[in-house]
């Protein structure tokens, strides 16, 4: 477990409470634990798209269930973060299917025209670039994940594009 | 035209939305099984019909079915595999996307008949769009009573929701997919008991693809007769195949089990062929844990006869000189491909999504990573080959769960078909120094050195 000195504002807005409580109402009154992985999704989403330790404690809580419990699903699942990311992370797909298209000289060319390698995040917080496992659309490639949307059939145009719509923040990030 | 009867209505303006859905004979199925049959009726049309899982592992549908303990009057559960995640594969996707009520109409059919009155449909955290998609549809047909309590005066009551992964490949393994429902890390549970037994919260659970679950309403309404007159022998019926890689029109086709591979790779109304002049080199027909199958593989048997595109032409000769359909993931490379970086990747992939538990899988994909990855990148050693094939031979069959198998094949296919190219990458590391090596140079121009020098 990734211990850190981040910190992290907690607001559990009354939204997000109710999303919590729907969530929790799809699972046996007993079996509310079911609800973690859904509901670790909207409190990141609510909270710049990271967890911090006292988050996932207050998640536990939720639920009534070990702090552990959740931290040990929170450092198995690839889509929880465990510290800040950029606010615009660009998730390229880097597995076989996507490389065969292109995929590794266009991270490249993103890592170049943001000035940082990837895993880094830009100075003013805004990019990061990471390359993950196959997301499911080997036909589209190259792609990327940004926020809960597919971004595909990617080029060098396409990515000066979005890099500038991020930074006049045309993006929408989360389908809420 | 072959026939189509998952994506036949795909084209319909709306067909996404319940009204227009529903305008074009959707939800028949429910109505007739609840109306005309009982559940062991659908089970057995399912059982005529010789649906094989789409997920991969292509067991039965409706014997999988049977197993399901009706006796212990515990709670059942019908579980929705939409965790798509073998790379090459992104049929699922597709079909939720586009027409998400064909899948909860099959849902509530297929729950029907197994006596489920809670379901899920457990989608990957990626496919969040997809998600909202299905969450609205399942609230649509709801508010349509097609869902809840006492559905259409039968006394028959079901709920449905959609549950979200967060980014584990493993959790497409059933078990561990069930434990990941139940809230708790992916790991595979071993089996015995199976799931039909003791799934979801310790009850009678059965788990299917989305692709299973969405072919059975067209088997309710046309016969399990009917459905098992498509295709050749016992593959039955139609089947998404999701296409990528070095072809002219990659996408998601349905075919009908029996096409050729020739015609699917070629005919302009599949593939269209490659997308350049470039040669094909091979084929990953199933997704990437099946065997790549090299050239002179993919339109022939080692037999001389035609390859088709079903369960038991793919897999033709075994893992000496064939295949397998899997989960129709149909990767396909040129000559401009490396098929020892395809190999890293792959195991890179295998690594990253091993869960850990055991040893052979959670050590032996590290170790296949790091080999190929020295290969690949010009500081391989000659033993090296036999190394990868001495480590992959030692993880499969040794795993709780078939991952273990999934990073072993690619691996010993590779080698079987392509040693030459390893062996190129170990004698030649300066002319492999950029990692497009073989887009200037392909393969089958430098082949002639391995074969001139000997060790």
């Amino acid at each position: 477990m990734e211990r850190t000195n981040y910190k992290q504002e907690i607001n559990m807005t009354q939204p997000l409470m109710n999303r919590i409580n729907e969530l929790m109402s799809h699972y046996p009154a007993d079996k509310k634990k079911s609800a973690l992985l859904p509901i670790l999704h909207e409190v990141q989403d609510a909270h710049e798209n990271w967890l911090s330790a006292e988050l996932m404690d207050k998640v536990a809580e939720i639920l009534e269930i070990l702090p552990i419990e959740v931290y040990e699903v929170v450092s198995f699942y690839s889509m929880y973060n465990q510290r800040p990311i950029g606010k615009f992370m660009f998730e390229f797909c880097h597995t076989s299917p996507c490389c065969l298209k292109g995929t590794e000289d266009l991270m490249d060319y993103t890592c170049g025209k943001l000035g940082v390698k990837v895993g880094e995040i830009t100075s003013d917080g805004l990019f990061e670039v990471k390359g993950v496992e196959c997301l499911g659309a080997c036909g589209y490639a190259p792609m990327m994940q940004l926020g809960d949307f597919y971004k595909e059939n990617l080029t060098e145009d396409k990515i000066d594009q979005l890099i500038a719509d991020c930074r006049d923040d045309k993006i929408i990030l989360h389908d809420k | 035209m072959s026939k189509k009867i998952l994506l036949d209505k795909i084209n319909v303006p709306g067909i996404k939305t319940y009204e227009v859905y529903r305008q074009n004979g959707g939800y028949a199925s429910v109505e007739k099984a609840m109306k005309a049959m009982t559940p062991d009726e659908v089970v057995e049309e399912v059982k005529k019909s010789g649906l094989r899982g789409r997920g991969g592992a292509g067991f039965p549908a409706g014997l999988k079915w049977s197993f399901i303990d009706k006796k212990s009057g515990k709670p059942r559960h019908l579980v929705c595999n939409a965790d798509e995640s073998e790379p090459g594969t992104f049929k699922d996707r597709y079909l939720m996307e586009f027409i998400p009520h064909l899948l909860i109409e099959g849902m509530i059919t297929a729950s029907f008949a197994l006596g489920a009155n809670l379901s899920y449909i457990y989608i990957r955290g990626e496919y969040m769009w997809v998600y909202k998609i299905l969450e609205r549809a399942i609230a649509e047909a709801k508010a349509a009573g097609w869902l809840g309590k006492n559905i259409l005066g039968t006394g028959y009551d079901l709920e449905l929701y959609v549950h979200c992964g967060a980014g584990a490949y493993i959790c497409g393994e059933e078990t561990a997919l069930i434990e990941s429902l139940e809230g708790k890390r992916g790991n595979p549970r071993i089996k015995p008991p199976f799931p039909a037994v003791s799934g979801l919260w310790a009850n009678p659970t059965v788990v299917n693809n989305v692709e299973t679950i969405a072919s059975v309403p067209w088997i309710v309404n046309n016969s399990g007769d009917e459905y098992a007159k498509i295709g050749i022998g016992r593959s039955t019926g139609t089947k998404l195949i999701s296409a990528s890689g070095h072809v002219k029109n990659p996408g998601v086709y349905e075919i009908e089990l029996g096409l050729s591979v020739y015609e699917f790779m070629n005919s302009d109304e599949y593939l269209g062929g490659m997308s350049s002049e470039r040669p094909l080199k091979a084929l990953v027909p199933g997704g990437s844990s099946v065997p790549i199958l090299p050239a002179d593989l993919i339109y022939k048997t080692a037999n001389g006869e035609d390859r088709l595109m079903t369960y038991e032409s793919l897999s033709d000769g075994g893992f000496a000189t064939g295949s397998m359909l899997g989960s129709g993931g149909f990767i396909v490379y040129n000559d401009t491909s490396c098929i020892v970086r395809n190999t890293w990747n792959f195991a890179r992939f295998y690594h990253h999504e091993s869960c850990g538990q055991c040893s052979p899988c959670r050590e032996g994909t590290g170790w296949l990573e790091k080999v190929l990855w020295r290969i690949e990148n010009g500081q391989g050693r000659e033993e090296d080959i036999d190394l990868l094939w001495s480590i992959q031979s030692k993880i499969e069959g040794n795993t709780i769960c078939p991952l273990g198998d999934a990073a072993s094949w690619p691996v010993a296919a590779a080698i079987r078909h392509f040693r030459d190219e390893f062996e190129y990458h170990v004698r030649f590391p300066e002319k492999i120094k950029n990692r497009n090596h073989f887009v200037t140079e392909p393969f089958a121009q430098v082949k002639h050195l391995v074969g001139n020098q000997t060790v």
